[in-house]
């Protein structure tokens, strides 16, 4: 079987981290959290538990700074990982269609993760690639000039892809 | 001294201080919804805004410093319009619920939306989805009913120095949660209810046990006891329209047997228990080099703070159970045992000045056999509510006598009730302990009052013992630090989880004053002063129940029933 992305057995080491922010206090935080969102693809309990020893910052605190900005997720990334341009020139083409589409095709608000851990969703600002307007990015990999039926279709070619795979 | 005037009419004003501390003082009230006592002011709800001549806007009274000569006008139409639009607004996408809200009635929210005329919903915001949190055993959050004032947040911070709770989210869907949005029952909340006491709505509440408690006074299988708290008897009046402080000792003995229950005692009676415990485990330690300072061990809230964040210290609490473990263990062996009656056929109900003690009541270390100790703990404002359900009128009732053979308590028992009651409880039965005599006066001063920290140096038999109070754990915490840091000339630690102590408890009469919790402590400290048994160990039902049952302090029996263990605690702190 395949490992699901972002859910590796054994993450990564924060130390090297937060060895990088010696003697930080509460300034450091939103760096810090990006650093480790972009090692992990989220921000785990333990993390978080890790972040709020070195900079002497309860728990709450933290999570609470951290759901004030939408670019923090707090579940694992899925297998496959959705992100919706919501852009100005995606949104002029129609990319709330598209948003609300994949939202209700996987019964899923942006920041979460499917309980079967294959889908997660984000929502993002312009990828730069606005020629190709609405665009989803899954993966890595761009799909352009959606509409929510051609998005749906999407949806089911990797569901597809999995059941093939068992 | 400066001179403002307010309202066309002169005042005196302490150069420094904010102008709404100057009002308060004159007897002009300015409703707040976010201000708290001794705490920086935030400026957040706006509620208390004045019109001060020559500023253009309105300014929030709490977060604005007096200014000598200044003119102020705290109730002019444009003054009183801004507060009626702030609690429209507020209004807008809060739940019309008062009529099943537990808070009606003691709700700033509903008192201000009444004083200022609101009397059509001239806003309608979107709702928001929201879960009422009932996980945890002492408290219910219900965020529809939250107004994001911040109180229960700063109190749990900056107070308590617990912080499981934060502003989550942004915007219209901030709400106040724990970290990772997870059950207050998980989370390194301690229970103790503070939060509740500050909330201005029904956002905050007890989780209420009143259904269970009549329920078993109407199953005639069992046999249903009731133990009070030393602070109850003198805050239990106030929800009936008595001065704060007026101590309702027999009145409430006597609702409670009209209530229903078969058997009244006093928790007052087991606090000498734990007194005798104590004093003796301390007077141990010292002797034969054990773990020093010895923290007290009744406040549950203030445990699970220790268990939490400082598990190296753990060794340090002493060992005895709280007066109301003590009492409960007691009733499920030794009442049971002389009354010939099965412990499971026993309610064992506690009124108590806490919710924390609803949580500790639930610890595994309190049950027996599967058997818990205690069924069920009741606030003192869940005890008036069923006093009012029943129709009864307190103030009528002729005082009457709790039951034998936990009824008779010393006044040492009774002052556990207020911050420094158990130190000082405590030492005067150590020090008969370790000289023989009585302590002189059977007083120590300098640890009484309102302080959050006090400290005495006295000297028994030649040995001198260093003795800290503290209240609040903001308070415990900074004293962890500096013992933690080395400090070693204290010897044994009282600590409160609720700042002033059990009369400022999380279950006590909502909305009281400063000076109110004032005459409750002055109040026990009075009951102290004029009756003859002030010490635990003169206390004859003590000493009978040694001489039947327990044999001595620290043996078998007390070692078997009385005493317990506390391990670390995983949660996110
Ligand atoms: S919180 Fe206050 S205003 Fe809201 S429903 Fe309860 S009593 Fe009414
Ligand atoms: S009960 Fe105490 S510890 Fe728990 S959230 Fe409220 S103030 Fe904080
Ligand atoms: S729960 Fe109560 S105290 Fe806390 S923010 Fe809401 S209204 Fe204020
Ligand atoms: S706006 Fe969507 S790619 Fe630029
Ligand atoms: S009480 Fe002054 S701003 Fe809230």
């Amino acid at each position: 079987m395949s490992t699901i992305t972002g859910q590796a057995a054994v993450q990564p080491d924060l130390q090297d981290i937060l060895d990088r922010y010696p003697d930080a206090g509460r300034d450091a935080l939103i760096p810090l959290l990006q650093e480790v969102q972009e090692m992990h693809g989220y921000l785990s309990r333990e993390a978080i538990a890790r972040i709020g020893e070195h900079l002497h910052l309860p728990a709450s605190k933290i999570y609470g700074v951290a759901t004030f900005y939408n670019q923090f997720r707090f579940l694992p990334l899925g297998r496959y990982h959705i992100q919706v341009c919501r852009g100005t020139a995606c949104h002029v083409k129609g990319s709330l269609g598209v948003l609300d589409a994949v939202r209700q095709d996987l019964g899923l608000e942006p920041g979460k993760t499917t309980r079967d851990g294959l889908f997660s969703l984000e929502v993002v600002a312009c990828i730069g690639a606005c020629g190709l307007a609405p665009v989803i990015c899954i993966n890595g990999e761009f799909h352009a000039n959606l509409t929510p039926q051609k998005v749906r279709r999407i949806l089911d070619e990797l569901r597809e892809e999995v059941e093939n795979e068992e | 001294m400066l001179t403002i005037e307010v309202n066309n009419r002169k005042i005196e004003a302490k150069s420094g201080e904010m102008l709404l501390d100057t009002l308060k003082r004159n007897g002009i009230t300015v409703p707040t919804l976010c201000h708290m006592e001794n705490l920086f002011p935030t400026g957040a709800c706006r509620m208390c805004v004045v019109e001060v001549e020559g500023e253009r806007a309105l300014v929030p009274s709490c977060a604005y410093p007096v200014r000598d000569g200044m003119k102020v006008q705290t109730h002019s139409p444009r003054a009183l319009r801004a507060r009626k639009t702030i609690i429209e607004l507020l209004l807008a996408n809060h739940p019309d619920d008062c009529l099943y809200c537990v808070r009606s009635g003691h709700c700033d929210l509903q008192g201000l939306a009444n004083e200022l005329g609101v009397r059509e919903r001239r806003y309608s915001g979107g709702k928001n989805e929201y879960h009422v949190d009932s996980s945890n055993p002492s408290i219910v959050r219900d965020p529809a009913k939250c107004i994001l004032c911040g109180k229960c947040v700063r109190v749990c911070e900056e107070v308590q120095a617990v912080a499981a709770i934060d502003f989550v989210g942004r915007g219209s869907k901030t709400m106040v949660g724990t970290a990772f949005s997870e059950g207050l029952n998980v989370s390194s909340c301690i229970n103790c209810g503070q939060c509740i006491m500050v909330c201005p709505t029904g956002a905050l509440r007890e989780q209420s046990y009143i259904k269970e408690v009549l329920n078993a006074i109407a199953d005639p299988g069992k046999l249903v006891v009731v133990q009070h708290a030393p602070s109850v008897s003198v805050t239990l009046g106030e929800e009936f329209g008595l001065k704060p402080g007026a101590d309702v000792d027999g009145m409430l003995v006597a609702a409670l047997r009209r209530l229903g229950f078969d058997r009244v005692f006093d928790t007052s009676f087991s606090a000498d228990l734990t007194i005798m415990e104590e004093a003796s485990e301390l007077a141990h330690r010292i002797r034969t080099g054990g773990k020093l300072p010895m923290m007290t061990s009744c406040s549950p809230g203030w445990i699970k703070f220790v268990e939490e964040f400082y598990p190296e210290m753990l060794d340090n609490l002493s060992t005895c159970k709280s007066p109301q473990q003590m009492m409960g263990a007691v009733i499920k062996s030794f009442f049971a045992e002389r009354e010939g009656i099965a412990p499971d056929k026993i309610f064992s109900v506690a009124i108590m000045p806490c919710v924390a003690k609803k949580f500790e009541a639930g610890r595994p270390e309190h049950s027996r056999n599967g058997i818990p100790d205690i069924d069920a703990v009741l606030t003192t404002r869940e005890l008036a509510r069923v006093i009012r359900m029943r129709g009864m009128d307190l103030q009528s009732l002729t005082p009457e006598h709790a039951d034998t053979p936990f009824g008779e308590r010393s006044t040492a028992g009774k002052i556990f009730g207020a911050s420094g009651g158990v130190m000082e409880a405590a030492i005067r039965t150590a020090y008969h302990l370790l000289t023989g005599d009585e302590l002189p006066g059977l007083k120590v001063e300098a640890i009484r009052g309102f302080d959050g920290r006090k400290e005495a140096k006295l000297e028994i038999n030649g040995t001198p013992i260093g003795v800290a109070v503290v209240s609040g754990l903001q308070n415990a915490r900074q004293l962890l630090e500096e013992i933690r840091n080395g400090r070693d000339d204290i010897h044994f630690i009282e600590v409160m989880t609720c700042p002033g102590g059990c009369i400022a408890g999380g279950g006590q009469p909502l909305n009281a004053n400063p000076d109110a919790i004032r005459a409750r402590m002055q109040a026990l400290y009075t009951i102290d002063r004029d009756e003859p048994v002030r010490t635990s160990h003169g206390n004859p039902s003590i000493q009978r129940l040694y001489t039947e049952f327990l044999g001595e302090p620290l043996g078998e029996k007390s070692h078997h029933l009385l005493h317990t263990h506390y391990a670390k605690r995983e949660v996110m702190v």
